[in-house]
């Protein structure tokens, strides 16, 4: 039995190992052509180790395409996204776990039925929403804004909020506010001229904030926080944003980690919709200034590679030391518990 | 009591305005926009003008057969090796497990846009790696990026090796919610390990299995990036994907009418995939 089983192990080493090295070549050759000049990466036989052109090819790359400022837009963008994003899921996700409430089963049910629509049959009227009309777009957005401090006015009066939760709620929306118009900021002269949100970073974010994954998965989450800890609270006369805030949120912390890195990395790698509606080369994302060049013929292929390099090594170097929550966020609404 | 009846809308609005501006409206109306003519200004009611189009456009129907050729190649093909890569992950046999995922989870990662720069150097014709390993083996080069079979295979092998551990991460979190008293029990009655992974492996996975089974296709059906960036949709049309052909007519023509006709019919394929696996695979479950 021991001596079968041993067999089996090799056997199954003997066939994966090949396959494992495989699926590491694209990653290493990545790596090693970040390194090489123009003249290694295509000679033969192909060359396994690294040289020590990392820097020039990063100065080709600078000269190509304006790359790292091109990285802090994406920073920001998938930073500023991931945050706001968060919030929204999760608040959604807890109403739907916590509350019974009128028109709760039709639109979860529209929430839901979207994971399975493909993207594509909203891509054309959310581009002529941000690129073309977007004075409809800047209403909505003052309207929802209008709505929301009616809101948090509202639920600060019913709840009857400490005075330090009402200060907090009301500067918390000044900094949106305040951030609203500093992320339209490089184009904000072009935005009242033609009223489009072309270039703007909040043309990125907007519309994949109606990310439904999230708001299932959250709401999953809350779903498995017993409710005779927030009925406790309920009973000590919290209001529902405390109880919100400070019972229900701390709980469902790794699952919002695990959420955060899948939309930052969603984010940061997206490249159809920022394509569209950045056209300006200090705007765009790293994966779009990365795509102009991919097309180009006389063009530094060591510069893409160093290029392709900073946009995934942090993420390799993350994902060995929090694998657990990529796994998390990866398996969100696969598997039932 | 009644103050508290409006606390969940208050919960909710700040998504529901974003999901109402930027999903619901925009379903309603891509399918508006089908069904009127966009090249004349204003935008004139016209029910055949996309649609007739269609269906006699030899680019689109080309763009759906290399979709769906992508389709039926590619999803079964990785579907059973990340079965196979669960599978083994998940064995006590093997060591090294913390290498192991690595490799086969880490393009998981790692962004179209990056990959695809890579795999497009990788298959150079002239002294790509994937050239110069068949002329070690003494083999012919292959014009991998300008002949149409070999450029579809470029785009086939590119997916399979960015999604194939992406599936395994499902398929594994699946297998290991299996209990373990099922393997014990047929270990005992003296079932192979081949007869425990027919009879009990793949339907406890079988869910798991459909979930990422409409995953991909949606995925597929929406390919756009890969083909985009290392082919080009080329040779010809060789490689122009639904993806493609939609990016073409709607943002290089703006001819938003006919795109979103497009845009339909790429939902209706999804839809129709989807009931053909309900009725085959779905009856229980």
């Amino acid at each position: 039995m021991r001596a079968r089983e041993r067999w089996r192990s090799f056997w199954l080493h003997l066939a994966i190992t090949p396959l494992a090295l495989l699926w590491l070549a694209p990653l290493w050759l990545m790596l090693v052509f970040a390194t090489l000049p123009e003249t290694g990466i295509f000679s033969t036989p192909t060359p396994l180790v690294p040289g020590g052109e990392f820097m020039k090819n990063l100065q080709n790359l600078q000269a190509d395409t304006n790359f790292l400022r091109t990285i802090f837009n994406s920073v920001l963008v998938s930073g500023v996204y991931t945050l706001l994003s968060l919030i929204l899921t999760s608040m959604a996700g807890y109403a739907f776990a916590r509350f019974n409430f009128v028109g709760k089963g039709v639109v979860f049910a529209l929430v839901i039925a979207t994971l399975t629509i493909p993207y594509f049959v909203v891509v054309i009227p959310q581009y002529i929403l941000v690129a073309r009309e977007a004075r409809w777009l800047l209403a909505a957005i003052v309207l929802a804004l209008i709505l929301g401090a009616l809101a948090l006015g509202f639920s600060a009066w019913s709840q009857r909020l400490s005075r330090q939760a009402q200060l907090g709620g009301w500067a918390a929306f000044a900094i949106a506010a305040v951030a609203l118009v500093a992320l339209s900021l490089p184009s904000l002269g072009n935005l009242f001229a033609e009223v489009r949100l072309t270039n703007t970073y909040w043309a990125v974010i907007l519309p994949a904030l109606a990310n439904s994954l999230g708001v299932f998965f959250m709401r999953q989450n809350f779903l498995a926080v017993p409710v005779s800890l927030l009925e406790a609270a309920r009973i000590d006369g919290a209001s529902e944003w405390r109880i919100f805030f400070q019972i229900a949120f701390p709980l469902v912390r790794p699952a919002m980690a695990a959420l955060g890195i899948i939309l930052f990395l969603t984010a940061w790698n997206d490249y159809l919709w920022p394509l569209l509606v950045l056209n300006d080369k200090e705007a765009y994302t790293a994966p779009v200034a990365l795509g102009t060049l991919v097309g180009l013929t006389r063009v530094s292929w060591g510069g893409i590679m160093v290029g392709a390099v900073l946009m995934t090594v942090p993420f390799l170097i993350l994902f060995l030391f929090l694998q657990r929550y990529f796994l998390a966020g990866i398996t969100a609404g696969a598997v039932k518990d | 009591m009644r103050q508290r009846n409006l606390i969940p809308y208050t919960f909710l609005l700040p998504y529901l305005a974003v999901f109402a501006l930027f999903w619901a409206w925009p379903i309603l109306s891509s399918l508006l926009t089908s069904f009127q003519n966009t090249r004349v200004v204003p935008n004139t009611w016209d029910f055949s003008a996309n649609w007739g189009r269609l269906v006699q456009d030899p680019f689109f129907w080309e763009a759906l057969r290399n979709t769906l050729f992508i389709l039926l190649v590619q999803v079964p093909l990785m579907l059973a090796l990340a079965v196979a890569l669960a599978v083994a992950l998940n064995s006590q046999l093997l060591k090294l497990k913390g290498f192991y995922r690595f490799a086969f989870f880490a393009p998981v990662v790692v962004g179209a846009v990056a990959y695809s720069a890579v795999f497009r150097l990788l298959f150079n014709t002239q002294s790509g790696a994937v050239n110069n390993l068949l002329a070690s083996f003494s083999l012919p080069p292959i014009d991998w990026l300008y002949n149409p079979t070999a450029a579809m295979a470029v785009i086939v092998i590119t997916i399979t090796w960015r999604w194939t551990g992406y599936n395994a991460i499902i398929i594994l979190a699946g297998l290991q919610s299996i209990p373990k008293e099922l393997y014990e029990a047929a270990n005992i009655d003296g079932a192979s390990p081949w007869q425990q992974f027919w009879s009990i492996t793949l339907p406890s996975i079988r869910p798991v299995l459909l979930f990422c089974l409409v995953l991909s296709i949606i995925g597929t059906l929406q390919l756009f990036t890969e083909p985009f960036l290392i082919t080009n949709g080329g040779p010809g049309n060789a490689t122009t994907t639904l993806g493609v052909y939609l990016y073409q007519q709607g943002f290089r023509s703006f001819n938003f009418g006919y795109a979103s006709a497009i845009a339909y019919s790429v939902a209706l394929l999804a839809a129709v995939f989807s009931l053909l696996q309900m009725r085959l695979f779905g009856r229980d479950s």
